[in-house]
């Protein structure tokens, strides 16, 4: 039920007392209400959902998450071709 | 005229005086009488104008020795256009009606020769939006080799013809030892693309109402005939030709397995898509492989001629993005398998009816 | 895309799915409610990365699989009328009603669009005074503040001939209504990272202590999905049952306040019947009474609508866990997705769909 895109917002403006945005999802653009996040600004990223941007993107956490996924798994990896190169070796704690 | 040109001008455009004094297509026009001849003259003859056609009979007849000497053969097709708008980024219902027919006959291995063009036309269509779509079929016709030599108009009551419809039919000639089809097809055999897929339905949906957005994407009709000469010359042993257009490359390959009787298994990460294109197809929810393209081919080839064949395509104009997108398969007879891009698996059903945006 | 493309890279997913594999000691039952993450698990065949420790129950995630039947029929009713013009997301033109689905009323005759957002439909009504647009406003919680916002909006201009079907459904009191149920399968949930961004997170705390388990608000890319499964695997084996937010780049704890004011002041909570669940109470938003001008049901007088569901479909046990798809007697054989008897078949993300698609390869799974 949650088709919802991230987009970045090129342009902001008021239509009627309703907060609008002209929003590009990687070179397509279209017109997005973002009245629920008065404190967004050009230049944000935000998760749009049926022409209605939901939540802004926090580009720190996401740089964590991805740092997360970079690391995972490494120290695993490390260890098995350790094992497999010389079987005496111990895993690690 | 080139395609994608802006306002038709009438009046430099073909003899002045009856249309500007007529500017929407009446029923009249569709009744054989002096309204008929006057859309054929100003019209039709001044764009499509060929020594077959100005006979004016109520046949073409056609002399096809020369091309059907040494065991040629004849091939023959006909589709029917329906699209709204009638002009959208990159082409119109002209050009997909000229470079359909010609691609269809094209698939089969056939140089296009002639075509006939039927047009039924809803009454209240302004003459110059006529005029600027025969223009562009004109301008198609030319670009593909092909004359158009029958024809016929008939117009129907506002309200019944979404502007304009239009059939067109072809004739071309196989060359003799040119024999596709999918009784060709072995396991591993590799599936070839000719270009990016999912231009031609996004540009359509980037201007429907409703759904609209804006992008650089327009159609990717074009006519294919020379593409495909090339590919034969090159590579003899080309199994089978595909044209993917409604219901995308999901329909064309599952038709493909389907009629040879193999699996198929795609790469999807192979699967070239422009940018742009993706991008709309994720907001509004769309598969691209099932959107519809009318200006790329699917081809079928032994797996040692692949590169040969991705080679010639590439020096060609229609055919620099072309990629091998995986390969014929003696498991799962008649199912397409798309190797996800994370390494997963899913399988890519027959497409039924039209693909719809979704919010879910 | 940035901040789309990151979380498809096929080396981390391995790396993820490797790791799931190395924890993952006993079987595990994990439900997603989320259409959307549904979809997402099918097309990029995530679940065939995971160990076979670890199932994924599809469930009742998704608007077009649980809209009631009577809807439905309502919203055909209207697409029905000449004054009429129905606009819908296009999600629910092939859901059959009763007897036909809006793809056959349009087919007919009936005035029926498909639109991307609900401001299009208020748009459509500006521009055609004549006409009665309907809005058919399906949707979980991630979907009300667009549909709030419409009604608002054509209550500020006064639009006469602008009205809403509401059919909003609740996630949390569908995660109660599937823990209650017989039969439940049921360890852990992925949460709706959508949802949640509206909603936030404090209602599913509650959940994950009143039934001890795992609740991991979960994104929609392959890493976001592979991570929020890692996370719950974590917690089940030590034997956990907490709320976690696997998806906090999107997802706050107090959510979108703004969007929840809107929808407070529009929608109010009520009984919703589930199609092939039942009943679930205070599972569902209708429309508030200051906004009762703008809710079709009232303004066309539809008469009792009595719905007929096929006897043989057994969507409602799908979606709750209790079976699956290939358990049903009707799969593959009156029921495939050119026929479809219920809507966990026409829908591309509904759980028998998936099945019947993927069980067309020789072995189901790991293909080359």
């Amino acid at each position: 039920m949650c088709l919802a895109v991230p987009g970045q917002v090129e342009s902001i403006r008021d239509e009627a007392g309703i907060r609008m945005g002209r929003v590009s999802f990687g070179g397509v653009v279209k017109d997005v209400c973002l009245a629920y996040l008065p404190e967004i600004t050009v230049g944000d990223y935000a998760i749009v959902h049926v022409g209605f941007a939901i939540s802004k993107i926090d580009e720190h956490s996401a740089q964590e998450t991805l740092r997360t996924f970079a690391e995972l798994g490494i120290l695993e990896e490390s260890l098995a071709e350790l094992r497999e190169s010389d079987p005496a070796t111990e895993p690690g704690p | 005229m080139e395609p994608g040109s802006p306002e038709i001008d009438v009046a430099s455009f073909s003899c002045p005086a009856p249309l500007r004094d007529r500017p929407l297509v009446v029923m009249g026009h569709g009744g054989g009488g002096g309204l008929s001849h006057d859309l054929l003259e100003h019209v039709f003859l001044p764009a499509f104008g060929n020594p077959v056609l100005d006979r004016l009979g109520d046949s073409a007849v056609l002399d096809l020795a020369r091309p059907l000497a040494g065991g040629g053969r004849l091939a023959f097709s006909t589709d029917s256009y329906v699209v709204r708008p009638l002009v959208f980024p990159g082409g119109s219902i002209g050009e997909l009606a000229i470079n359909g027919t010609v691609n269809d006959l094209a698939m089969s291995g056939a140089e296009p020769l002639f075509l006939s063009a039927g047009f039924i036309i809803e009454e209240g269509l302004p003459i110059a939006e006529l005029a600027g779509i025969v223009a562009r079929m004109a301008a198609a016709a030319k670009r593909a080799g092909v004359a158009i030599v029958a024809g016929d108009t008939k117009v129907v009551e506002r309200g019944h013809g979404d502007g304009l419809y239009l059939n067109t039919a072809g004739i071309g000639v196989v060359a003799p030892g040119i024999d596709l089809g999918p009784h060709r097809i072995r396991p591993g055999d590799a599936v070839i693309v000719s270009g990016t897929l999912g231009d031609h339905g996004m540009a359509i949906m980037s201007v429907r109402e409703g759904l609209g957005f804006e992008a650089a994407i327009t159609s990717d009709t074009a006519a294919l005939s020379g593409l495909v000469a090339t590919m034969l010359a090159a590579c003899p042993a080309l199994r089978l030709l595909r044209d993917p257009t409604r219901g995308g490359a999901a329909a064309s390959l599952n038709e493909i397995a389907s009629l040879a009787k193999l699996g198929i298994e795609i790469d999807e990460s192979a699967i070239p898509i422009a940018p742009a294109v993706a991008s709309a197809c994720e907001i509004l929810g769309l598969d691209p492989l099932l959107v519809a393209n009318e200006g790329k081919l699917l081809a079928v080839v032994p797996a040692t001629a692949t590169d040969t064949l991705l080679a010639a395509m590439r020096s060609h104009e229609h055919g620099r993005a072309a990629v091998c997108l995986g390969r014929m398969v003696a498991e799962h007879p008649g199912v397409v398998a798309l190797r996800t891009v994370i390494g997963g698996s899913r399988v890519l059903p027959l497409p039924i009816g039209e693909q719809l945006p979704r919010i879910c | 895309m940035k901040h789309l493309v990151e979380y498809r890279d096929a080396d981390t997913a391995r790396r993820l799915a490797a790791e799931i594999s190395r924890i993952a000691t006993r079987p595990w039952a994990i439900m997603e409610v989320c259409g959307g993450q549904t979809h997402s698990i099918i097309r990029h065949g995530i679940d065939q990365l995971l160990p076979a420790e670890v199932e994924l129950i599809h469930g009742p995630g998704c608007p077009v699989c649980v809209t009631p039947l009577e809807m439905i029929d309502k919203a055909l009713a209207i697409a029905r009328r000449p004054e009429a013009i129905l606009c819908s997301f296009g999600d629910m033109l092939r859901v059959p009603g009763s007897r036909e689905d809006l793809l056959a009323v349009k087919a007919a005759g009936g005035d029926v669009r498909i639109v991307y957002s609900p401001l299009d439909a208020v748009k459509l009504a500006r521009a055609t005074p004549g006409r009665e647009v309907v809005f058919l406003a399906i949707g979980f919680e991630t979907t009300a503040p667009a549909n709030a916002m419409a009604v608002q909006i054509a209550a500020r201009e006064r639009l006469a001939n602008f009205s809403l079907l509401v059919s909003h459904v609740l996630v949390p009191p569908a995660i109660r209504a599937i823990m209650s149920s017989p039969g439940n399968r049921v360890n852990a949930f992925l949460a709706a990272g959508h949802v949640s961004s509206v909603m936030g997170t404090w209602q599913y705390p509650p959940l994950a202590e009143e039934f001890r388990v795992p609740i991991v608000v979960t994104g929609f890319e392959p890493l976001d999905l592979l991570e929020g499964i890692r996370r719950t695997v974590i917690q089940l084996e030590a034997g956990r049952h907490e709320l976690e937010n696997a998806y906090p780049r999107v997802v706050t704890e107090r959510g979108n306040e703004a969007a929840q004011a809107v929808i407070a002041e529009v929608f109010t909570a009520t009984d919703r019947a589930w199609r092939g669940i039942g009943v679930i109470p205070e599972s569902g938003w209708r429309l508030a009474d200051a906004y009762a001008a703008f809710d079709a049901e009232q303004r066309f007088d539809l008469g009792s609508v009595t719905a007929e569901e096929s006897p043989l479909c057994k969507s409602g046990e799908v979606l709750k866990g209790v079976i699956k798809p290939n358990q049903c007697p009707a799969f593959g054989r009156e029921c495939t997705p050119r026929m479809p008897l219920g809507a966990t078949m026409v829908s591309s993300e509904g759980a028998c769909a998936a099945y019947y698609h993927a069980g067309r390869t020789a072995h189901g799974t790991r293909l080359a």
